[in-house]
């Protein structure tokens, strides 16, 4: 029995979150339909396929209506169109912002353009996400990115007021625009392996460390921007590699703490100087806009890969960045010791997680190792 | 001069972009009541702009403040061109003219553009300080309440009750005058809007009139009808009760047990015993004559039928003085105890009429004869019931091109005369049925008939409570079920439902084949609800609403009523198939497999209404098949345009009414109609009164709903057969629909089910060839009503003595059921889970309120928290009072008009988004309104009128809906302070 007309409206606006969920996925209502067919809702309450079709038809334009709100939430709590109880619009809300991580880590990094979402089909495509849902989700990306670009404060704060998204969405938020902004390339073969979490802690460690609005709290500061002052300082830090007695000096107070303490003492030793100036040189590049956004492919490059040829182990590669670190501090003539921990923080904890998604990833991760990768969240 | 209005406008907010170029807006108000309009500055290039006007004041009439809305038009400036308008807000300022009622008006209201829908919103404050005014010959009544609710307001108690009021008010539709051809849909639209609004704003200061020379104070029932007659005009005509109602103080708090109002003890002597009053002379007779209109400064005028004859009177003299009601009618379907003495049964008229052009508008005589008439007849319906009351008084109308149904019905009660106006009521001197106070739980079924004279045939036994006054073994009724009535098990929604097709005709000639079809309609219908009722092994029907409606080739009734099985009436007896040619043994058979099957299904249903009746060993009880013929509580006639009353016997002549005669294939598909009807699912109970007969726990989950279905007759050439298969499956889907959008609100009951028909105009087909061949008609209907939660946490520490009998394998139910409620959440967290990573963040927000220190939050747009504190939740339902709460204010009536016309029909969503999007404006547009006058809840919420056009090949469509209902303040029941905003949820 198709109906000319079939409407249903409650005065408290009636939502199934099952059919939220499959509207957000991009389904047809038809498939939608099957889908909930599929998942026996008919036998639980005795309905039939009419019943299904209609009820979906009235949810789908409840979603429709409501989507225009959805791109700017704060509107959501206070328009007078839909009676939404406060829990159900965070739910909404939530759920609109919430993004597959395979379609993100398509385009995190990308120029959030025109350009890009020509492509989605293909990524659509790639990833088993329906062409409807990426769109959102690119569209989800690009507004967070339009509102919090040239906001000033905290970006996470900021997207987490305007969007009234979870911490834990709005940190994820904070990263793809932090990578949209910075156009970090994450695309490259060699970085294939690591998933949008990891990248997203990355992404948080630039932020509360490299960004302007890191070292003072100032409300006007741009969370957005890398700190173009303290790039700048970096270049000091190839002192550590130019000056001979330094870089000796360096190296043996790194051997020294680091004996008995690991199996692959001698290929740390060997080692040293190479990647030493590996890091160093990453950071003196890091003023060149080109480099910034080549920052990962040349950890791996510089650092990761060189370790995984002598067979590091994660908890080596930890041990050996943690001394590598802390030495500088013993280094007398060293002047640039804030910049080198504001540098080695991000780059330390970076490292690590890179190489654990490696090891795990080759499947040579010991059971431990995988017990603290958890917590970097998934 | 008695009274002065301030407004002023303080904001707006998500205004849409007027100015491409900018993507602003330069917005300013003006701000309009009667003729006089003040402005204010414009706002430049802001889409949230801050006016915060001076105070604007009008210096009006008080005739003016009850008639006239006060008209906010928020406009973009243009310095070139000229401005263009945005949209529009009416408020009603009849709450604020009344002391009890809202003192100021002051909120966010959507700004409402006929075609665009809602754009914005605008922050409004609006005051009245009244003058005292002495004078004993105005035209104004300030100061009388307005009700929707049917009963007696839960915080008032009842003085005395006058009786029935009436007014009807014509006018020309500007949708048809000439002027419309040459202005836009915009401005023809907003001149029905403020036209209708007027029209009732007059109409209710009209009745307020009346009831102050009658002496009351308040009108209690209120129904307000359009009747857009199209060519010939538009009729707003309302009904009521008249009342004189006392505020209970506040600290006496009564709680939903005691709500009932309680009877001042002073009044016994002003109306004294029942002792002999001057009977009526037979007041239809005895005409008054129309009185002459009054000079109006507006186009339209009232039908004063009785006006002329009372003198005026102030309103606190209340003396016996000889106005006699003409209708002893009461439009309330629910009474405090002892009102209600005894039930006749269910009396009802139709009436087809041809409509004409109303020439002129001062003149509604024709209009007000009409209706004269048809009450005329229920009142000789009700007398020959041996009752002198109607209660459950409702009118309504069905309008086809040029014909149109009046329909009246009531049920034909006793009243106790202790709560009347003296000469409010015709009560014969020989009243014996007083002396003898009958049990509350019985009392009202007794029969107020002459046992010796019957109006009708009728099969009656001895009260099966009392055991002392006779009862009729059905009843049908259009009220409540009694509160203190003894009821069996639970109650159920029983429809009965019909098509019958007739041939296209105009003019006399239509409206006689209509009036032919009626009779045949009504008996139908009467025999489908009787063995629906006898299916389901109950005696009674309340809230019984019948409605036909007329389309260009059909007639569509549809008869919804909720039933119980009353202990004081007799067990319903069964349903026997003979066949019409014995001897036949595969017919035999067929029969008997029929037989065996009805059967079954009693039985079946006896179980799931839990009716099993204490049996009765005294008594013989008889065959399950009764000797006598049937006879009827119903009573109706037709007249024709002629005043012809002709009365319709229902009893089924010589035939046994149990027995249903497999004669024909026709039977044949009755009987199978009667079976197909689907149970409702397990957890689910629904009935079209205010409470579910047989539930008594309810918890404050309330959620009304609007949903509107249209369906096409494909096919040309149907059969009545085929139409009434169609029908009834658009109802029984409409209502399987239900049970599974609130599957998750299980165990719930839908309470107040209100379906409406109607077959929309047929569409003019332009292309004449295919005039005969393309016949499409269409089929809405509507329905609305809230759903509760039944199963309330307490549910474990409820009373068993209150729920004691017919309730053991259910009781087990309930705590599950009340267990699955309290878990909601978690289940939701739960499944949260499985479905999608991402999701569990919705408890965590739950938690959160407003996240941001204030510093930061300034430099921001909006500070919105999830308290929910920005905007008032406010909680809508048809019944008179929301469970678990109590109403400690009533704000005021509320009654709103809205079109909405689109030409972009297709980039809407179809018809389906169109109106989706409409109801849903409306919804808001009355939750602000009542969040304006502080309310946080409308109660006996009823959308009177949802009438859609469409015109898909052209693009368009237009809507037009009415809403009504009391708005409220009310608390949950454990809260001591008012505390509106947070008491919602």
């Amino acid at each position: 029995m198709t109906m000319e007309l079939d409407v249903f409206v409650g005065n408290t606006t009636i939502m199934d979150e099952e059919v939220y969920q499959l509207w957000l996925d991009g389904y047809t209502v038809n498939d939608a339909v099957r889908v909930r067919m599929d998942g026996g809702v008919m036998e639980e309450c005795e309905a039939s396929a009419d019943v299904l079709l209609s009820d979906t038809m009235d949810q789908y334009r409840t979603f429709q209506m409501c989507e225009r709100l959805l791109h700017s939430p704060s509107k959501l709590g206070n328009q007078l169109l839909f009676q939404i109880p406060p829990h159900r619009q965070a739910m909404l809300i939530e759920r609109y912002y919430t993004f597959d991580d395979g379609f993100v880590r398509e385009v995190l990094g990308k120029k959030l353009s025109k350009g890009t979402k020509k492509d989605l089909d293909d990524i659509g495509a790639k990833t088993g996400v329906t062409l409807k849902s990426c769109r959102r989700q690119f569209d989800n990306f690009k507004r967070v990115f339009k509102v919090v670009e040239e906001l000033k404060g905290p970006l996470v704060e900021n997207i987490h007021h305007h969007f009234l998204l979870s911490d834990k969405l709005a940190r994820d938020y904070a990263a793809i625009v932090f990578f949209a902004n910075n156009r970090f390339e994450t695309g490259k073969r060699k970085l294939q392996y690591l998933t949008f979490q990891d990248f997203a802690f990355c992404a948080g460690q630039l932020i509360s460390n490299w960004t302007v609005g890191a070292v003072d709290n100032m409300v006007e500061d741009m969370d957005v921007d890398l700190d173009k002052e303290f790039l700048q300082d970096l270049k000091e830090l190839k002192v550590l590699i130019n000056d001979k007695d330094l870089l000796d000096q360096h190296k043996s107070l790194v051997c020294t703490a680091l004996r008995g303490k690991t199996n692959n003492l001698n290929e740390m030793e060997t080692n040293f100087k190479n990647l030493s100036r590996g890091l160093v040189n990453i950071a003196a590049k890091l003023t060149n806009a080109k480099d910034v956004r080549d920052l990962f492919i040349d950890l791996v490059e510089k650092f990761i890969e060189p370790c995984r040829s002598d067979r590091w182990t994660s908890a080596d590669v930890r041990l050996y960045l943690t001394h590598y670190n802390n030495s500088v501090h013993l280094l007398d003539t060293f002047k640039h010791q804030v910049v080198w921990n504001r540098y080695m923080d991000v780059v330390k904890s970076s490292i690590n997680i890179l190489h654990v998604r490696l090891d795990e990833s080759e499947g040579l991760s010991c059971f431990m190792e995988k017990k603290k990768s958890q917590r970097w969240g998934r | 001069m008695p009274g002065k209005l301030k407004a002023k406008i303080v904001a707006g907010r998500h205004l849409p972009v007027m100015d491409r170029a900018s993507d602003l807006t330069d917005a300013f108000v003006e701000v309009k009541f009667g003729n006089t309009t003040f402005k204010t500055d414009v706002c430049h290039k802001s889409l949230n702009p801050q006016w915060n006007s001076e105070w604007f004041k009008f210096e009006v009439d008080d005739e003016d403040l009850q008639d006239e809305p006060l008209q906010v038009t928020v406009l973009d400036h243009d310095t070139y061109s000229a401005n263009d308008a945005i949209g529009k807000v009416y408020i009603d300022i009849d709450p604020l003219l009344c002391s009890e009622a809202a003192s100021v008006i002051s909120g966010w209201f959507p700004i409402y553009d006929t075609i665009h829908g809602i754009r914005g919103e605008i922050n409004v404050l609006v005051k009245v300080e009244l003058f005292n005014d002495l004078n004993r010959f105005r035209q104004s009544s300030c100061g009388v309440k307005f009700f929707c609710t049917a009963s007696i307001p839960r915080c008032y108690r009842a003085v005395l009750v006058h009786g029935f009021v009436e007014e009807l008010v014509v006018n020309e539709d500007p949708e048809y005058q000439w002027i419309d051809r040459i202005r836009t849909p915009r401005a023809s639209n907003e001149a029905r809007q403020r036209l209708i609004s007027l029209m009732s704003g007059e109409l209710q200061r009209k009745i307020g009139l009346k009831v102050l020379e009658m002496g009351g104070n308040a009108v209690v029932g209120y129904l307000q009808c359009f009747d857009l007659e199209g060519e010939s005009g538009l009729v707003v005509r309302a009904i009521g009760t008249a009342c004189t109602l006392d505020k209970l103080s506040s600290g006496s708090a009564p709680n939903t047990n005691t709500h009932m109002p309680v009877f001042g003890e002073d009044m016994t002597s002003t109306s004294g015993p029942p002792t002999p009053f001057r009977a009526l002379p037979t007041t239809s007779s005895s005409l008054p004559p129309f009185s002459p209109s009054k000079p109006c400064s507006r186009q339209s005028s009232s039908s004063d039928t009785d006006l002329s004859l009372t003198p005026k009177t102030g309103k606190n003299t209340w003396v016996p003085f000889s106005h006699l009601q003409e209708f002893p009618f009461f439009t309330l379907t629910s009474f405090p105890p002892g009102f209600l003495v005894h039930v006749g049964g269910v009396v009802s008229a139709r009436s087809v009429k041809l409509l004409d052009r109303i020439h002129n508008p001062d003149e509604p005589e024709t209009r007000d004869a009409w209706w004269e008439e048809i009450r005329q007849e229920i009142k000789s319906h009700g007398k020959a019931l041996g009752c002198h009351a109607v209660v459950g008084y409702s009118e309504s109308t069905s309008i086809c091109e040029e014909v149109c149904i009046l329909s009246a019905s009531g049920t034909a009660a006793i009243l106790n005369p202790r709560y009347m106006r003296e000469g409010c009521l015709d009560i014969g001197i020989t009243d014996h049925r007083f002396e003898e106070p009958s049990p509350p739980s019985c009392g009202f079924c007794h029969i107020p008939y002459d046992e010796l004279n019957m109006p009708f045939p009728a099969q009656l036994t001895y009260c099966y409570l009392c055991r002392r006054q006779k009862v009729p073994d059905v009843l049908f009724t259009t009220i409540n079920l009694p509160a203190e009535a003894a009821v069996t098990g639970k109650g159920c929604l029983i429809q009965a439902r019909l098509c019958r097709l007739k041939k296209k005709a105009q003019g006399e000639v239509n409206a006689t084949a209509i009036s032919n079809l009626l009779p045949f309609m009504e008996y139908e219908l009467h025999t489908q609800l009787m063995n629906k009722l006898k299916l389901r092994s109950m005696n009674a029907l309340f809230g019984l609403h019948i409605q036909i409606s007329v389309g260009e080739n059909m007639l569509l009734g549809l008869a919804s009523a909720t039933g119980v099985y009353l202990a004081a009436l007799p067990p319903p007896g069964g349903i026997q198939i003979a066949g019409k040619t014995p001897g036949d043994l595969s017919a035999e058979h067929h029969i008997l497999t029929i037989q065996k099957r009805i059967n079954d299904t009693i039985a079946k249903n006896k179980e799931l209404y839990q009716i099993n009746p204490p049996e009765l060993t005294e008594e013989v009880l008889g065959s399950p098949v009764p000797d006598s013929r049937q006879r009827s509580r119903l009573f109706r006639s037709h007249s024709e345009s002629s005043d012809e009353v002709s009365e319709l016997d229902l009893s089924h002549g010589k035939k046994d009414a149990f027995v249903l005669e497999i004669d024909d294939t026709d039977a044949v598909e009755d009987i199978h109609s009667l079976l197909t009807d689907a149970p409702t699912p397990t957890g689910f109970y629904s009935c079209n009164t205010e409470i579910m007969p047989g539930i008594y726990n309810w918890t404050s989950g309330v959620q009304m709903f609007t949903s509107v279905r249209v369906f096409r007759l494909s096919n040309a050439n149907l059969t009545n057969q085929g139409l009434n298969k169609i029908f009834t499956d658009l109802c029984e889907n409409l209502l399987k629909s239900f049970y599974f959008k609130l599957r998750s609100m299980i165990p719930c009951c839908l309470c107040q089910l209100n379906f409406t028909v109607a077959v929309p105009e047929e569409e003019l087909i332009q292309v004449g060839g295919f005039r005969t061949s393309l016949v499409c008609n269409e089929t809405e209907e509507q329905l609305q009503f809230p759903l509760e939660l039944c199963a309330d946490p307490s549910s474990a520490n409820c009373q068993p003595a209150s729920k004691a009998s017919g309730k053991n394998s259910a009781s087990v139910d309930y705590g599950s059921f009340a267990d699955r409620c309290s878990t909601w959440l978690e289940l939701l967290r739960l499944k949260a889970h499985t479905i999608r990573r991402g999701s569990v963040k919705t408890i965590s927000s739950l938690e959160r309120s407003s996240p941001l220190p204030e510093g930061r939050s300034r430099s921001l747009r909006s500070n919105r928290s999830f308290g929910g504190i920005s905007v008032t939740v406010v909680k809508m339902t048809p019944l008179s009072f929301l469970p678990g709460t109590r109403i400690i204010k009533y704000l005021g009536i509320i009654n709103m008009f809205f079109i909405r016309e689109t030409t972009s029909l297709r980039e809407e969503g179809g018809v389906s988004g169109f109106l989706h999007t409409f109801i849903a404006e409306v919804f808001s547009m009355v939750r602000a309104h009542v969040a304006a006058l502080g309310g946080n809840a409308v109660v006996s919420y009823s959308m009177k009128e949802c009438m859609l056009m469409e015109n898909p090949n052209k693009n368009q469509a237009q809507c037009l809906i009415n809403v009504s209902g009391d708005a409220v303040i009310c608390v949950r029941e454990t809260d001591q302070e008012p505390t509106p905003s947070t008491a919602s949820i």
